[in-house]
């Protein structure tokens, strides 16, 4: 199967479709809130439209001595981190950009997250938000070394940084299988780019919203929207590189590829409600001395599995 | 063509930022403003088809601008609201050695007969410069790496104010550091 | 997009840099000035490799580059942190005189 690279024309429905399952996204979560509320699922499901409402509807805050420009480069960073990420993902035969580096690309736009967090959080002139950059920074040194190897794993197996032969290996074996490590690591560090879950300190309720605190309006919509599109992003790389892609029997390729992507983002949005958050210093000792380690052998064993098989 | 007119836009975006970097007056955009400077250039990287070392251009300054700023703030005392701030010294010699540099490297690279290119760039440049690294290049690698991890002893023995002997008693066995 | 014009703009960079790396009081600029220096370094180097010689040995030049830069940036915070807690009062009369 070859991947054929589509003209630009077509970058708007890209768009336009991880946007939409970035709202499936806040349906399921608003479902499950309601939920474990207590109230109707339906009004849950609704909540990305009732949010979207409330916030257009709403003046965006402005405080004293803002840094507006950084702010607003922050704000707007995150969307655009996911959109350049979800770019070099193989949907199916098509993809938007056939980068020969597609796995390096993607960890620079995940890098580029740390500076639209912070930036967010800076840009306000606000205690509580410039706390919320600060931690999201101290994770993500927790986080970024352990995500920079698992993504090693993979394109180690597959020889190549094309995403596109990535997926081509997994035709027999799906990369989860023989890399599980790489697969868990992995898909923490997506939570932990996307601000979510476990890793939501840095958004969390101890500093009454941190990074989101002072946003309002269209500048919390477009927050919310970017922690959502990343996180669909990070589930629709994970499903491409660990969960064989378009790889499947009977449906189509990219049939196969947005069902993975739906099932792993359904995972990691029910996590959410499963998990304790985790505070960003005590995140970091075991990221380095335990996670890190484990990653490395990890990419130890790929490769001593490739020049074996080779 | 297009290609041109890309590389100009990244050009002046790189020099004006570099520039931005000594004459804004906030910590937080003239860290920035350096990470807008290297991104141009990792950009810039892709037109001549380095497409791997131009995305790890990106990939590090954006992350290394992101702790650099960190510094700049925690060095320099400031709060987000926009401080003036004017830290040079010797102002016009600095000037004049920099603008002679530029005169000096600007008359090389127009008056130097350069010669024509020679050989063309492999098919698969990331595999090319896989191959090199891990074969004839190898030694330069197997020096960077040793390089390295001086440097992250180095530096941890520098930066840290206290040892783990310090947090965690002579056994190391004192649980949890104070706080 | 030739030869010349790539290293005039390398070149451009280079002397910002080294304006920033000389005229700057604080140990985090001056380290600004150089990674800007640095920055054009590698981009004079990416013209050398694509208009010259594209051979592989270019790209490991540049990595090399790029692994100085790393070096340089992990010392100088090791040593602005050092130098930061030896003379904390230093650092913030140096703070004070912002005001001025």
């Amino acid at each position: 199967m070859t991947v054929t690279e589509v003209s630009a024309g077509w970058v708007p429905l890209a768009a336009a479709l991880l946007l939409a399952v970035a709202a499936a996204a806040a349906s399921l979560d608003g479902a499950l809130a309601a939920r474990s509320a207590g109230q109707p699922l339906g009004g849950g499901l609704l909540t990305p439209v009732a949010e979207t409402a409330r916030l257009f509807g709403q003046r965006r805050r402005t405080t004293v001595a803002a840094d507006l420009p950084l702010q607003r480069i922050g704000i707007a960073g995150l969307l655009t981190a996911a959109l350049l990420m979800v770019a070099v993902v193989p949907f199916g035969r098509w993809t938007v950009a056939d980068l020969t580096v597609g796995v390096v690309w993607f960890n620079a736009m995940d890098v580029l997250v740390w500076a639209a967090v912070w930036l967010a959080g800076w840009g306000p002139n606000s205690a509580h938000a410039l706390v919320g950059g600060y931690r999201f920074l101290a994770q993500a040194l927790s986080y970024e070394l352990p995500l920079m190897f698992a993504l090693t794993a993979p394109a180690v197996a597959a020889g190549s940084l094309r995403l596109g032969d990535v997926v081509a290996a997994q035709s027999g074996l799906w990369f989860v299988v023989w890399m599980p490590v790489a697969f868990v690591v992995f898909c923490a560090a997506v939570a932990g780019f996307s601000v979510w879950g476990p890793l939501g300190a840095p958004a969390g309720a101890t500093t009454a919203g941190g990074v989101l605190v002072e946003a309002a309006g269209v500048d919390r919509w477009l927050l919310s929207v970017g922690r959502y599109a990343l996180l669909t992003a990070g589930a629709a790389f994970g499903a491409t590189a660990f969960l064989g892609g378009g790889h499947g029997p009977l449906l189509p390729a990219w049939l196969w590829l947005l069902v993975k992507t739906a099932a792993l983002l359904a995972v990691l949005v029910a996590l959410r409600r499963r998990l304790p958050v985790v505070r960003p210093e005590q995140l970091a000792a075991p990221a380095w001395l335990v996670v890190l380690p484990l990653v490395l052998l990890q990419v130890l064993v790929v490769s001593v599995v490739v020049v074996v098989q080779a | 063509m297009l290609t041109g007119i890309v590389f100009w836009v990244l050009a002046v975006v790189a020099v004006a930022a570099g520039v931005a970097v000594f004459r804004v007056d906030s910590m937080a955009r003239a860290t920035y403003a350096l990470a807008a400077s290297f991104i141009a250039v990792g950009l810039a990287l892709l037109l001549v088809d380095l497409e791997f070392l131009g995305v790890i251009t990106v990939l590090m300054m954006t992350m290394e601008m992101a702790v650099m700023g960190i510094y700049m703030i925690m060095f320099m005392g400031m709060n987000p609201a926009l401080m003036p701030m004017s830290m040079v010294h010797g102002k016009r010699p600095a000037l004049a050695v920099s603008i002679g540099t530029f005169v000096v490297l600007a008359a090389g690279a127009l008056l130097v007969p350069w010669p024509t290119r020679r050989g063309a760039p492999a098919a698969d440049l990331v595999t090319s410069l896989g191959e090199a690294i891990m074969e004839s290049k190898m030694l330069v690698m197997m020096t960077v790496s040793p390089v390295l991890f001086a440097t992250i002893v180095a530096a941890l023995v520098l930066a840290l104010p206290r040892g783990r002997y310090d947090r965690l008693g002579d056994d190391l066995r004192a649980g949890k550091a104070p706080r | 997009m030739t030869l010349q014009t790539m290293l005039l703009v390398a070149a451009a960079l280079f002397s910002v840099g080294l304006y920033g790396a000389i005229s700057q009081q604080v140990v985090v600029m001056v380290m600004m000035g150089l990674e800007l220096m640095l920055n054009g370094v590698i981009l004079a180097a990416a013209a050398f490799w694509w208009f010259l010689s594209p051979t592989p040995d270019g790209q490991v030049l540049l990595l090399v580059v790029i692994t100085a830069m790393t070096v340089e940036m992990a010392m100088g915070f090791a040593v602005a942190t050092l130098l930061h807690r030896s003379r904390q009062s230093d650092m913030t009369d140096m703070a004070t005189d912002l005001s001025r």
